[in-house]
């Protein structure tokens, strides 16, 4: 180890994408950062071209294509990874981490472990035993123990504008919270602390559901007072459904939940949204999928979340309307008239 | 009844890592018991000073002690107490009163008291560890035990001075006897058993002296140093005091920091880390976090001190002990039930005797019903396991150096969160190695079949008005509990194949046998048997409380739903 005290040290932010991009400018305000790309010939074009995914370059970012540099380099590490790759960047990641290392993720998306022979369309239900947050992976595939995650209202093209934002980071270790805060933070991006790890993560991802369904609301052409029912009985069934996978009901209220929730649910530019808005114009999902650069980890998320809500026995109607229409052929309309029909009553039963 | 054989017994006998008492860490530390002290009350009294930085915080502090300590003296004095109690903490009282009438801000009066106070505490909190008792103590329990088995399981005249059994044929240990004893010689080894009985002190006190290891300094309550015989074994085993009447801020740092140091220094320590005895006859889940904590801190202020790779290491071993029988259990399960069911449950009233005691003791001697130690593999403080060596392993097998736990930015540091987040996830570990190490008696499997039956055939009924029926009317037909033991013994094959469990060899074998073996042994001195078979053959239950406490053994595997 070297003498220099990490505050010189780079950070390492693996991921390419848009967010890992946005993220690694983000951090190269405070100090300089080492982007991993898996694609050798992506790293060398990103250093000659300074431009990644519609986004300039700061002077601090250096594009990189090896972990074990980046874990030898860098103490704190950014992954910035779908969530179906994940697994296995991390037990390519694994072999080169100590437990130093700090890992801060920033993915909103669920990984599943199923038995051999089975798909996740064959699995009657899901238990907590297969579906795991990403901070799980890290624990289960590494020594790493000191580990957080980012969430919040992050698009991807605002942040890169340097538009005002701000971010939730959630650790069990006020360690990597301020860790995170300090290479974060400046003076148009905020940053809150939460202990809940897991139930930022679960926010995070469980709003991507409702994110397609306001798509679909809009696609269909409604406007605002359905938005509004949408949004905020999704927020109900997130904290239900949030509970029953281990998280706090206070994650589901701050930055990482509604604040998360509302955005994605106003935003067309997020890919969630945009499924659900071309899903509701007639195309299917197939279609859909196949013309999309990144992944949209919401259409993911649904068949989980939908598996898990059967069975814990969370009643999860946006959720599970939606499966249909995604998979089982059901059409937005004949959702969206199921869910006006079904009697409901209390409106708030959780606090 | 017939004695249960273990197959592949290979209870032998172990010689000693350390032959001479003198080289024993605890009786380094006892040597030097007045510097070791000393050092406790310094270090603890620096604590205080970290945790009550302000003048005022310290003040209030020590108030607060002063209340409640001469809150107990008036409510609940025990005969161990020190004599001069009552006038050292008035005299502390008197000096606080004088403190807060005078206008000298800066006089040391506050620190001065403080100081006092661990000094004292430091005092009461050291153990007295003497080899010359400790041998005699040996010797005793050994003579004793010895002519009890003998004497009892040789019907004829002079087997009483017989040496053809030992208690090493009564109590098997398993596991990782020789890891164990390979990591006590190349480092520190905490030891935290699960806790069920009171015989768990004894019992581990001899296991750790049959497999020839020194003797471990473990916290004791003070309560049982009422006792004087107590009290003198106590001493001789290197026990330290510890006094759950005492909640206050400057005791438990002191007491702490005693753990802390004591390790430090290379003593072997044990801990029952569920605190008290498991009051349901579940595997503990929450864990006492206070005394583990100091083995974290005692590494991490080996590594801070020393910045050579060969820091010495500290090993947590989890153990986990398995009766047929518990003593305890009817007035365990009964506390539980009260605490937990609040008025839902009605107690029967009946209470054991002394009467009670010297049958168990004689019975326990005389027939069946073996115990089994199983020794988990040695951890290091943040719950990985070790290899022979002694060398940290992650999940893949590959060498890792728990120091850099312990690094902030290139250097060891002391943060209390990060470590309290790390005594948090031993403590998972460590309960997720009792349920792997737990070795299944075909006693556990039968109660917890059974009790999962009744509870099936009455889905209605909560757990309080199931236990409130009237055991008259519980029975079960023998075929079908036979079928659904087998179903249950198939899935623990399975649980065990992929390391969830353990079972006691005598599992195995032909079912009839196996669950007659269980049935003759569910709480086998119990005065109302827990499970039985009635004259028609069928399956009943005297006391379906302790029956439920039994049952309670293999809650967390997830059997029910085999029911």
């Amino acid at each position: 180890m070297t003498l220099n005290p990490s505050s010189e040290k780079p950070a390492g932010v693996i991921g390419a994408g848009s967010f890992g991009t946005a993220i690694a400018n983000i951090i190269a305000l405070n100090r300089p950062v080492l982007l991993y790309a898996r694609d050798a010939q992506v790293a060398e074009r990103i250093n000659r071209t300074r431009e990644n995914r519609g986004q300039k370059l700061h002077d601090n970012v250096t594009a990189i294509n090896s972990l074990e540099h980046l874990a030898a380099t860098c103490d704190v590490i950014f992954p910035m990874v779908p969530s179906q790759h994940f697994r296995a960047m991390m037990r390519n990641l694994a072999p080169h981490l100590h437990p130093y290392h700090i890992l801060i993720h920033g993915i909103k998306g669920f990984d599943i472990q199923l038995p051999e022979g089975e798909t996740l369309q064959s699995m009657e239900t899901l238990s907590r035993a297969r579906v795991k947050t990403m901070s799980e992976v890290i624990r289960e595939e590494s020594v790493v123990v000191r580990i957080g995650c980012l969430a919040g209202p992050n698009l991807a093209r605002e942040l890169a504008q340097r538009q005002p934002g701000a971010t939730v980071v959630a650790s069990h270790f006020k360690e990597v919270i301020q860790t995170g805060k300090r290479l974060l933070r400046n003076d148009r991006f905020q940053v809150y602390e939460n202990a809940d790890i897991v139930g930022v993560e679960i926010a995070g991802v469980l709003k991507n559901i409702i994110a397609i369904a306001s798509g679909a609301l809009s696609g269909l052409g409604y406007g605002e007072n359905a938005k509004g029912l949408l949004i905020s009985r999704g927020a109900v069934e997130m904290v239900y459904l949030g509970r029953a996978l281990g998280g706090d009901t206070r994650a589901f209220l701050g930055v990482a939940g509604i604040g998360d929730l509302v955005t994605t649910c106003n935003s067309p530019m997020s890919r969630n949204f945009s499924v659900g808005y071309r899903l509701a114009k007639g195309e299917s999902l197939a279609q859909i999928l196949a013309s999309m650069e990144e992944v949209a980890e919401g259409v993911h998320t649904v068949q989980i979340a939908k598996k898990c809500a059967d069975h814990y026995k969370v009643r999860a109607l946006v959720t599970d309307r939606l499966y249909k229409v995604l998979f089982d052929g059901m059409t937005v309309e004949e959702a969206l008239d199921f869910l006006m029909r079904f009697p409901l009553s209390a409106d708030i039963d959780f606090i | 009844m017939e004695i249960l054989e273990e197959k592949k017994n290979k209870n032998r006998k172990y010689t000693p890592i350390l032959n001479r008492i003198r080289e024993w860490p605890v009786y380094q530390l006892s040597k030097n018991r007045k510097e070791f002290v000393e050092e406790v009350a310094q270090k603890s009294f620096e604590r205080m000073m970290e945790l009550r930085p302000t003048r005022k915080q310290l003040i209030d502090e020590l108030e607060a002690t002063v209340y409640r300590e001469q809150n107990r003296i008036k409510r609940n004095r025990w005969r161990v107490d020190p004599k001069d109690e009552s006038r050292f903490w008035a005299s502390v009282k008197q000096e606080l009163v004088e403190l807060s009438a005078s206008q000298d801000e800066t006089s040391k009066k506050p620190e001065e008291l403080a100081k006092r106070i661990v000094q004292r505490y430091a005092g009461e909190i050291a153990g007295n560890f003497k080899p010359n008792s400790y041998r005699v103590t040996r010797a005793i329990v050994k003579f004793w035990f010895t002519r009890l088995l003998n004497g009892a399981r040789v019907k004829k005249f002079g087997a009483f001075f017989r040496n053809r059994y030992t208690l090493r044929d009564k109590i098997h240990i398993v596991g990782k006897v020789k890891m164990l004893r390979k990591l006590a010689q190349q480092g520190t080894v905490v030891m935290v058993p699960t806790h069920f009985s009171n015989l768990d002190s004894i019992l581990i006190g001899w296991v750790i002296h049959s497999l020839g290891l020194p003797a471990f300094i473990y916290g004791a309550g003070l309560n049982l140093f009422n006792i004087k015989i107590f009290a003198y074994f106590m001493n001789s085993l290197g026990a330290y005091k510890v006094d759950r009447r005492k909640k206050n801020l400057p005791y438990l740092e002191t007491l702490k920091m005693y753990s802390n140091l004591a390790i430090q220094k290379g003593a072997h320590s044990l801990f029952f880390p569920g605190g008290t005895r498991s009051r349901s006859g579940m595997i503990e889940k929450q864990l006492k976090l206070g005394l583990l904590s100091t083995a974290i801190e005692a590494q991490r202020n080996l590594y801070l001190e020393n910045e050579s790779p060969d820091v010495r290491k500290i090993f947590i071993v989890p153990v986990t002990l398995n009766y047929h029988f518990v003593l305890e259990a009817p007035d365990l399960i009964e506390e539980y039930l009260q605490v937990k069911g609040q008025d839902r449950y009605f107690p029967e009233q009946e209470k054991y005797g002394s009467f009670q005691l010297i049958k168990f003791l004689f019975k326990f001697f005389t027939k069946g019903s073996s115990i089994s130690v199983s020794i988990g593999a040695g951890l290091d403080v943040l719950g990985n396991y070790v290899d022979q060596n002694g060398q940290s392993l992650d999940a893949s097998g590959r060498v890792i150096d728990p120091r850099e736990y312990f690094i902030s930015s290139g250097a060891v540091t002391v943060d209390k969160q990060r470590e309290d987040e790390y005594t948090r996830m031993l403590s998972q570990k460590i309960v997720h190695e009792y349920h792997r190490i737990n070795r299944v008696f075909a006693s556990h499997v039968a109660a917890f079949v059974a009790f999962e039956m009744w509870q099936k055939k009455h889905p209605k009924l909560d757990l309080f008005s199931l236990l409130r029926l009237p055991e008259e009317e519980l029975e079960l037909e023998y075929e079908e509990f036979r079928d659904t033991f087998k179903r249950v013994r198939k899935h623990l094959y399975k649980l065990k194949e992929e390391r969830k469990v353990n079972h006691a060899t005598h599992l195995k074998g032909e079912i009839d046998l196996v669950i007659k073996r269980g049935l003759d042994n569910v709480g086998i001195f119990h005065l109302k048997r827990p499970l039985l078979r009635n004259k028609k053959g069928k399956i009943v239950t005297q006391d379906l409380s302790t029956l439920y406490y039994y049952h309670n053994r293999l809650v967390g595997y997830d059997l029910e739903p085999l029911i």
